[in-house]
């Protein structure tokens, strides 16, 4: 029939035409599924860049600051006037400052962090975990601002009721609370690394008579050491890095001290007093801002390595 | 004869005893510290502020008078600085995350990308505030604008971002995908329609935590430099803008001058602390919700 055959010849080039266009469509998509990596690649250098720029805007202007200001002098200085009639730069008071309250902090958040790990892996129910855990997580997520604002009108006040000689802004009382922000960080990471340590072990010791103290003691934490040592490099190194706190109650006085009652500034905390000060670009101010920041970059950088060289390299398998 | 002295036994034996139980009382207080000091902040801030917290002080202008200073600019300013933190660590984090868990091969590139970003997340918020005034405030002349915080912010959470998401990725079951691949599904269409949905919550759960941590943020937009006394409210992301914890730093140095200050600084707090509660209990309303078990 010619009705019928008219049919089949229109469905054959229906059907070439389809194949055509489904070959012209399968190359688009196969197209298009090739330059997706290449985009991706793209989207994930941002991150590459981004360390690029921290390290070249760094390292442009600390050149600079260096060529007006000797390397030798920087690093040895015990004075810091940048805006007096005979500057001088020297970052030592900034680095006592820091590591007077990351010690500080340290002082606090170890030992407390590290007992709170041992409660929650070795002593606490289930029941107690769950109701701590997330509460230690919301001391984490306060803001540090919140911290400093804590520090400044309550802890500042309330240690001068003990140390009368305490100034108003002083490091001591941004040290303690710095500790109290870090104590969900050492007690998180630490209590993963008890966790992990074996059942077993435990009971071997258990089943030799000793008590849980003396299991926690001598089996528990030497098998978890190495992560409980991270965890401290990678609190301090958060102290370090820690603006606002500093910032707020310690106030902005240089000081080359062992005195934990007066004001101390530290790394961070030189960089906001300059920057809000707004020093006029091309000033030796403006580059020694750079010049610390570098200092304070290269301090944080070398703590986390070393946590994790540290967690890796230790690592006892089981 | 006696081998064992039951009597030197049971002495050493209730020592032992007695320390195990004295120090698991210590590890208790020391597990209870935190809390007490969280409790201790909360209510300070809450008694300290609660009396200023009124509809005039959300919605007022700030000023340098106490009693008649409101917040609805910085919390138009935060609103706006979220306006770029969102897509930009969305699009960013979510992209690298794909990339280098289901593109990359593995490899020297990759563990080099992967090192770098944890070694970013490492440097300290200020320093990326260093890297925002140079490159986008200085050097692109963006001035202190909304645009300016918003990409410095995105850079600071990115990593977290990145991380968070590459986790969701992992936990999404090989099955699904392989029988996507099976239907003669190609590698973008599966991850579109099939690994993207299924690690959805999972990444949206971590990006809300980490844009908690960008409202809470302080120390960059410091260094980038924030009026302390802005009057207009930002209508774009091209205006000039302050935000809730950069009102908390001003009132708090200022509350040495005027006492009242420390009020209104503790009444902001409490704003914050408010979004920040929301924000968090939505991030773990999705964890519960719309995580499913494979």
């Amino acid at each position: 029939m010619p009705v019928n055959s008219d049919l089949t010849k229109n469905k054959a080039v229906n059907i070439r035409d389809l194949i055509q266009q489904n070959k012209e469509k399968k190359s688009n998509r196969e197209k298009f599924e090739k330059s997706i990596p290449a985009l991706l690649f793209l989207i994930a250098s941002v991150s590459i860049l981004t360390t690029i720029g921290i390290v070249s805007t760094l390292l442009m202007e600390t050149v600079e600051f260096f060529k007006r200001v000797p390397i030798v002098d920087f690093f040895t200085g015990t004075v810091l006037k940048p805006l007096s009639q005979t500057p001088s730069f020297g970052v030592l008071p900034l680095i006592m400052g820091t590591v007077t309250s990351s010690l500080i902090a340290m002082a606090v958040a170890a030992p407390i962090g590290l007992m709170t790990a041992i409660y929650l892996s070795e002593y606490a129910s289930e029941k107690v975990r769950k109701t701590v855990k997330p509460l230690l997580e919301v001391l984490a997520g306060v803001p540090t601002i919140v911290y400093g604002f804590f520090a400044f009108t309550f802890v500042t006040p309330l240690l001068k009721t003990f140390i009368p000689t305490l100034e108003a802004t002083n490091i001591l009382s941004p040290g303690i609370v710095m500790g109290v922000m870090i104590i969900p960080m050492i007690a998180s990471l630490s209590e993963d690394a008890m966790s992990s340590v074996p059942n077993s072990m435990r009971e071997g010791a258990l089943g030799l008579g000793a008590t849980k103290l003396e299991v926690t003691g001598r089996v528990v934490i030497p098998a978890a050491l190495s992560g409980i040592i991270a965890s401290f490099v990678l609190g301090i190194s958060r102290a370090i890095g820690e603006t606002m706190i500093v910032t707020i109650a310690s106030g902005s006085t240089k000081n080359f001290t062992f005195d934990i009652t007066q004001s101390m500034q530290t790394m961070t905390a030189y960089i906001v007093e300059v920057t809000g000060g707004d020093a006029p670009a091309g000033s030796t101010i403006y580059y020694s801002l750079y010049a610390v920041a570098m200092t304070l970059f290269l301090f944080t950088l070398l703590m986390n390595i070393m946590a994790r060289k540290i967690s890796r390299k230790f690592r006892e398998e089981y | 004869m006696e081998y064992i002295s039951t009597n030197r036994v049971a002495r050493k034996m209730s020592a032992r005893l007695l320390l195990n139980n004295l120090s698991k009382f210590i590890f208790l207080l020391a597990t209870f510290f935190g809390i007490f000091v969280l409790g201790v902040l909360i209510y300070r801030v809450v008694s300290q502020g609660i009396g200023w917290l009124n509809v005039d002080f959300l919605t007022g202008r700030l000023s340098t008078q106490a009693d008649r200073a409101g917040i609805m600019g910085a919390i138009l300013g935060t609103f706006w600085l979220m306006m770029v933190v969102v897509p930009v660590t969305m699009f960013l984090g979510i992209g690298t995350a794909i990339y280098l868990e289901l593109y990359a091969k593995k490899g020297r590139l990759q563990s080099f990308i992967q090192t770098n970003i944890s070694n970013l997340a490492g440097v300290p918020s200020i320093v990326y505030g260093i890297l925002g005034l140079t490159v986008f405030v200085r050097t692109l002349d963006f001035g202190n604008i909304v645009l300016a915080g918003g990409l410095t912010m995105s850079l600071l959470i990115l990593p977290i971002v990145i991380v968070v998401s590459q986790e969701a990725l992992r936990s999404v079951p090989q099955h699904l995908s392989e029988a996507s691949y099976g239907m003669g599904a190609t590698k973008w269409q599966t991850i579109q329609k099939v690994i993207l949905p299924v690690a959805l919550p999972g990444i949206l759960t971590g990006a809300i935590l980490s844009l908690s941590r960008a409202i809470g943020e302080t120390a960059p937009l410091v260094v980038i430099g924030i009026p302390a006394l802005l009057l207009p409210f930002p209508g774009s992301i091209l205006d000039k803008f302050t935000v809730l914890p950069m009102q908390i730093y001003y009132w708090t140095l200022d509350s040495s001058l005027m006492a009242e200050y420390a009020n209104l600084a503790a009444a902001t707090i409490i704003v914050l602390l408010v979004a920040l509660l929301i924000l968090n209990s939505t991030a773990i309303i999705i964890r519960n919700k719309f995580q499913k078990r494979y």
